[in-house]
């Protein structure tokens, strides 16, 4: 087996015991990268010479931190200092930030070896990867389809090992529905869990930082490095950070899981429906009591959702106006054409389409109808969920409506926002959730759904890691091949 | 100005609170440093950063609204104010929308004698933009840069209600709001270093009418000055334009400084639609009673309470003591003084009028002085013990003003000392007396008022420096003896 087909925590042993140094794991992933790249175009950029030299130092260090010598990357949305943060947008296609994300600096100290910066939708803006600035990005599963989005590089970059794990965003699904959609573990944890600070907003009140892994144990170690409290964002929330590894034991006798009714609904495919069941029978089996429940508003998250994402997004993307940095059109004339031609080129169709959304949606005469209107419906989304955790200790449904789709398959907006619907909820909630591979639909990964109590991560880790041993689809592998 | 018309004015002024660092950011608040010198990611509106609110801004700005009479919110939030320009970072302005930290205060001014309370309707917190530096004009300059060191610097707006019935007014009421800020220790208000800003709504209707007229906002009120001259245009403009028949339009103004008149800016139709939304990066504001409780109970003297003690403690009138307690300094130097020199009246007489004509011919405030209360109070004696006199005192008191040396150095060089040499005077009366033989001839026929010219004729000898006391003695004696 080779060194970059592993694990993290199998990694971390070797490097522990001296099996393998920091210098022989980048050469392999490396090595990987340099393979598949080509195929599955995960990277914006890679970071080779920063790699090594912090490779090499973890040789020559006694001492180190908890994933000491483990090659990762970030999404293109994290900021790192003197590496350019792009967004995947041609409005920061050269903009280099002069400071680290909280997140990117907790991994940096905790000894991570950072490989490169992930594609992803316009400004986290997509279920497909397709709306990047650069480049698609595609599925290892099967190259003509979509790694999911709008972290999709992330998700492809850990699916094809070219890294151990990878962060992400979601704001509205962006890192369950691509973790779905290729077969691994990402986990969105409750809002305010993660500090946001360097991390370029797209909707602040349902933005968050997690985790993509090739398992729920390596999910539950790089949680560890990168929850609690950043005096630098006021939105995160001062809740003790547990290990999150001691919740990982397949001791699920009485756990109590509802299944929505809404959620197997109609446009739900079949066999992801029956995949999922399955699933819930498998919980029984193991002890957990498994029970139908009804959120009765989930209808109306996704409309309300395309109302408060998009009108945050307006006021956060407004300040891409040329003056500071980032892209500008030099031809314009004055100060006024300068503000919206820049924007006008610098921004993809998708980013434009929902700042006018949002615009819309915040204006005066609209306020009322649309933008409050929307907080209210997710006032009774966030009860909806409360209610059902009065009784049960997780919520499970299928993470996506489909299986991966492929490229030029959804360019119908609308059609593409349903992609979020099974999603979108949990942020609105501000819940925690994430995806585990659950099943195959002809040869490609159905997703399931795990939804938690608030700052109860480790619940939802803990039933995770017992389906996740006590089955084998995390274990069956891409191949990297066109279908 | 038409007396069938009265004049609306509510004015909204904004106010830099003094913290040492930004609202959102720890970049230093000081003015004056090179451009962009005083600036982070966080106020130059980099992408992923995030704002983190000062909590001595909160502090100030309850400090200020307790200090004008308001009620401070238990619950208040941040809303984003969403704009283009070219000094705004972000492209929006932090700002406080319909949940502001203070509202519903008031301020009492008196204007001709007479007292009126103005209320205010809000006070928020909200952070300051940047600023624009042209080359030339804003529209000749062939390109304009960017200067950020005032971005996210904390700003209170307190907006009035339209109590205001005329420039005077107006005038009254800023001076009065910027004397409570000063004394509550709040903000430095400068008004030309822009720590103290003001825009004007002003409408006007008929007398007697109960519906407001059409109002306009006037921008770029720059001083006092500027305050009562765009108000008293603006006015008249109006009045004049509705007895030709005009109508008014609602509309933004500026103060044209040089011309002295408003100009139009922008109409209500290009009027920005700010969308403001709750900005999701900030939680929600608790105050709680106990942190306000605690802030009343060491609020500084206001304004209002150190007048009454002036008035009780030293007797002085109540315009005397509006004028003393029109800034902290002002009130601190005549507090040093009275501590060492008890006849208040004369200190609060030499303040107003000597000194706060050399304050306004230099246009100085009274902490940029040269001279301490300490060289006030001994001028002040020296004229009682008869060095100098009165006249004299105002000689040294310029000198004192434009140079900051002791009195009794300047009467030394000057060689100002008063002759109260009884033996030196005596010379000279004699030679006087000897030299006006028909005036001494008058006196003593019953003309009193004969001595007056003698006097004088000594004093011109000595060229005033002789103690006219002594001299209207001793010459009597001399007149009587003979
Ligand atoms: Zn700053």
């Amino acid at each position: 087996m080779q060194l970059y087909e592993m694990t993290m925590h199998e990694v971390k042993d070797l490097l522990k015991q001296n099996k393998a140094s920091a210098r022989e794991v980048l050469d392999s992933v490396m090595g990987r990268i340099e393979k598949v790249e080509e195929k599955v175009k995960s990277f914006v950029t890679i970071t080779d010479d920063l790699a090594y030299d912090k490779a090499d130092w973890c040789d020559r260090e006694k001492e180190g931190g908890t994933i000491k010598g483990i090659p990762f990357a970030l999404k293109d949305i994290i900021c790192t200092k003197g590496i350019r943060t792009t967004c995947s947008s041609k409005m920061l296609e050269n903009f280099v930030p002069v400071y680290d994300a909280t997140v990117a600096r907790l991994l940096n100290e905790q000894d991570g070896v950072l490989v490169g910066k992930l594609n992803m939708d316009e400004f986290a803006m997509g279920s497909s990867t397709e709306q990047s600035a650069f480049f698609p990005t595609h599925n290892p599963w099967d190259l003509n389809r979509v790694p999911g989005g709008s972290s999709g590089g992330s998700a492809s970059a850990v699916a094809a090992d070219e890294v151990f794990f990878t962060l992400g965003t979601d704001t509205g699904g962006s890192i369950r529905q691509p973790a779905s959609f290729c077969g691994i573990v990402g986990i969105k944890p409750t809002y305010g869990r993660v500090s946001r600070w360097g991390v370029v907003a797209f909707a602040s009140s349902l933005d968050q930082v997690g985790v993509f892994s090739k398992d729920v144990r390596d999910c539950a170690e790089v949680l560890n490095v990168i929850c609690g409290k950043d005096p630098l964002d006021s939105t995160s929330v001062d809740v003790d950070v547990p290990d999150f590894t001691s919740f990982l034991d397949d001791n699920i006798k009485g756990m109590r899981i509802a299944y929505p009714k809404e959620y197997f609904g109609e446009g739900v495919d079949e066999d992801i429906k029956k995949a999922v069941k399955k699933a819930l029978k498998h919980y029984e089996s193991m002890g957990a009591i498994v029970e139908e429940v009804s959120l009765p508003h989930s209808e109306y998250a996704l409309p309300a959702y395309y109302l408060i994402a998009p009108a945050e997004a307006s006021a956060n993307l407004a300040r891409f106006d040329g003056v500071r940095y980032g892209f500008r059109d030099f031809e314009a004339e004055n100060v006024v054409d300068m503000f919206s031609s820049t924007r006008a080129k610098g921004f993809g169709p998708e980013v434009k389409r929902r700042i006018m959304l949002g615009t819309y949606a915040l204006s005066s005469g609209y306020y009322d109808a649309y933008y409050l209107k929307a907080l209210k419906v997710r006032r009774l989304i966030y009860e909806d969920f409360a209610r059902v955790f009065k009784n049960f200790d997780i919520i499970i449904s299928p993470t996506t409506p489909t299986v991966a789709f492929k490229l030029g398959e959804q360019s119908d907006p609308l059609t593409l926002y349903m992609n979020d619907i099974l999603t979108v909820p949990v942020n609105m909630a501000g819940l925690p959730g994430m995806s585990i591979p659950c099943g195959f639909k002809d040869g490609l990964p159905i997703g399931m759904q795990i939804i938690g109590k608030a700052f109860d991560e480790g619940t939802m880790l803990k039933a995770a890691y017992a389906f996740e041993q006590t089955t084998d689809y995390h274990k069956v592998k891409p191949a990297l091949e066109v279908k | 100005m038409n007396s069938d018309f009265e004049v609306v004015i509510g004015l909204e002024v904004h106010v830099e609170l003094k913290t040492k660092t930004k609202i959102f950011c720890s970049c230093s608040t000081e003015f004056g440093a090179e451009p962009n010198t005083q600036v982070c990611p966080v106020c130059s509106g980099f992408p992923g950063m995030l704002p983190v609110l000062n909590r001595k801004v909160v502090e100030y700005a309850i400090r200020a609204g307790l200090a004008l009479n308001c009620e401070i919110a238990e619950f208040c939030k941040f809303d984003r104010k969403n704009y283009f320009y070219p000094d705004l970072p972000k492209a929006y302005q932090i700002s406080q929308y319909d949940l502001p930290i203070c509202k519903n205060g008031y301020v009492e001014i008196e204007v001709n004698g007479e007292k009126k309370r103005i209320g205010i309707i809000r006070a928020h917190m909200e952070e300051d933009a940047g600023k624009l530096v042209h080359q030339g004009t804003i529209t000749s300059t062939p390109f304009s840069l960017v200067d950020l060191n005032r971005s996210g610097v904390p700003l209170l707006e307190i907006v009035s209600a339209p109590d205001l019935r005329s420039a005077q007014e107006a005038r009254a009421y800023m001076e009065k709001l910027r004397s409570i800020l000063l004394f509550a220790g709040v903000s430095d208000c400068k008004m030309q270093e822009g720590s103290l800003r003001c825009d004007a709504n002003v409408s006007v209707r008929p007398k007697g009418q109960k519906e407001f007229g059409v109002r306009t906002e006037i921008k770029n009120l720059n001083s006092f000055k500027a305050l009562e001259k765009a108000i008293e245009y603006e006015a008249r403009r109006q009045i004049e334009a509705i007895e030709d028949g005009e109508e008014i339009v609602q509309e933004t103004r500026t103060w044209d400084e040089e011309k002295q008149v408003t100009r139009s800016m922008r109409s209500k139709e290009e009027a920005h639609d700010y969308r403001y939304f709750p900005d999701p990066d900030l939680p929600p504001l608790r105050i709680s009673r106990e942190w306000v409780e605690e802030i009343r109970r060491n609020m500084p003297e206001l304004p209002e309470q150190a007048k009454r003690r002036l008035m009780e403690n030293y007797g002085l009138s109540a315009y005397d003591a509006d004028i003393i307690t029109l800034t902290p300094d002002y009130l601190a130097f005549f507090d040093e003084c009275v501590r060492f020199y008890p006849d208040a009246k004369t200190v609060a007489n030499w303040m107003m009028g000597e000194l706060n004509k050399y304050l306004n011919q230099n246009n100085m405030e009274i902490n940029e002085i040269k001279f301490k209360p300490a060289h006030l109070v001994a001028m002040l004696k020296l004229i009682d013990n008869g060095t100098i006199s009165g006249k004299m005192a105002k000689t040294v008191f310029e000198e004192m003003f434009n140079t900051g040396k002791e009195p009794e150095v300047i009467i030394k060089e000057k060689g100002m000392e008063q002759i109260s040499d009884t033996g030196a005077l005596k010379a000279i009366i004699e030679e006087v007396i000897k030299n006006n033989p028909k005036v001494v001839e008058d006196y003593k026929s019953g003309k009193k008022k004969a001595l007056g010219f003698l006097v004088g004729q000594v004093m011109k000898e000595t060229k005033g420096q002789a103690n006219p006391a002594l001299v209207n003695e001793l010459l009597r004696e001399y007149l009587n003896k003979e």
